[in-house]
């Protein structure tokens, strides 16, 4: 038997792709595949949170990103800009409001570019029999509840949880995202 | 193109994982030896379908590309 267990630790937009994406197609493959999300990570899972995990514009040198299709469409100028610059300059990233900005920008370009949403995601993790596994002792440090994330996920469990599920495989795979 | 198909998959403008995924769920739908088109966008296809196929053992007949669009004819175990 072949499992795959993926821990995810990180509360941004961007980085909440990566499990998803990985455990849907591997799970859709017939692999038993298992998301423990912890820390940061639990924000994916969380019924609020979900939807509001954001991309971080500051401390992220590769952010300057693509104009949305769109944009690039409705002016035209950006095109051009585009060849020296590729997207708003690092700096603006402390600008208040800047991350929201980027958030949305990203957002628009993800939808644009037929990438599936991260709630659609999650729902096809569901479809897909995906264990999705919340971290206990993050849960308590970080104050949420149980209610408080989606629905559908295995009951929260520790490193041992997570341990057992990977050792009983003939086949373990691990991704730390 | 003399392949004739049993079911068509419209992907286009889905993106990874999207088609891999959608045609997961239509080849569930299909028996044995049927055979499935499926239409994408999506150029990272070009080397998603063809490993998945390589891991369910469905056999992929043929590849077409036409005016950015890439089709491919898959047939099931």
């Amino acid at each position: 038997m072949e499992r795959l267990a993926i821990i995810a630790t990180k509360g941004t937009l961007d980085m909440a792709y990566p499990p998803l994406i990985l455990a849907s197609v591997a799970a859709s493959m017939g692999l038993e595949t298992a998301i423990f999300f912890t820390f940061y990570g639990l924000n994916i899972i969380h019924k609020e949170k979900v939807n509001q995990l954001k991309l971080a514009p500051v401390g992220n040198p590769a952010m300057p990103m693509a104009f949305p299709p769109s944009m690039e469409e409705k002016f035209p100028f950006l095109k051009s800009v585009s060849n020296f610059i590729p997207g708003p300059p690092q700096l603006m990233g402390v600008i208040p409001g800047m991350t929201d900005l980027m958030t949305e920008m990203m957002k628009k370009s993800i939808k644009e570019h037929g990438v599936a949403s991260i709630p659609e995601l999650l729902e096809l993790c569901k479809e897909a029999d995906v264990k999705m596994i919340p971290c206990q002792m993050t849960m308590d440090l970080f104050g949420y509840k149980y209610e408080d994330l989606i629905d559908g996920l295995e009951p929260p469990g520790g490193a041992m949880t997570l341990f057992d599920f990977i050792l009983e495989a003939d086949k373990p795979i691990t991704i730390f995202v | 193109m003399a392949v004739k198909a049993d079911r068509t998959l419209d992907a286009s403008g889905l993106n990874c994982p999207l088609p891999v995924l959608k045609t997961k769920k239509e080849m569930a739908e299909m028996s044995s030896g049927q055979i499935l088109e499926l239409i994408t966008t999506d150029p990272g296809a070009k080397a998603d379908i063809p490993a998945y196929c390589k891991r369910t053992g469905d056999e992929l007949l043929e590849t077409v590309e036409e005016g950015g669009k890439i089709i491919f004819y898959l047939k099931k175990k």
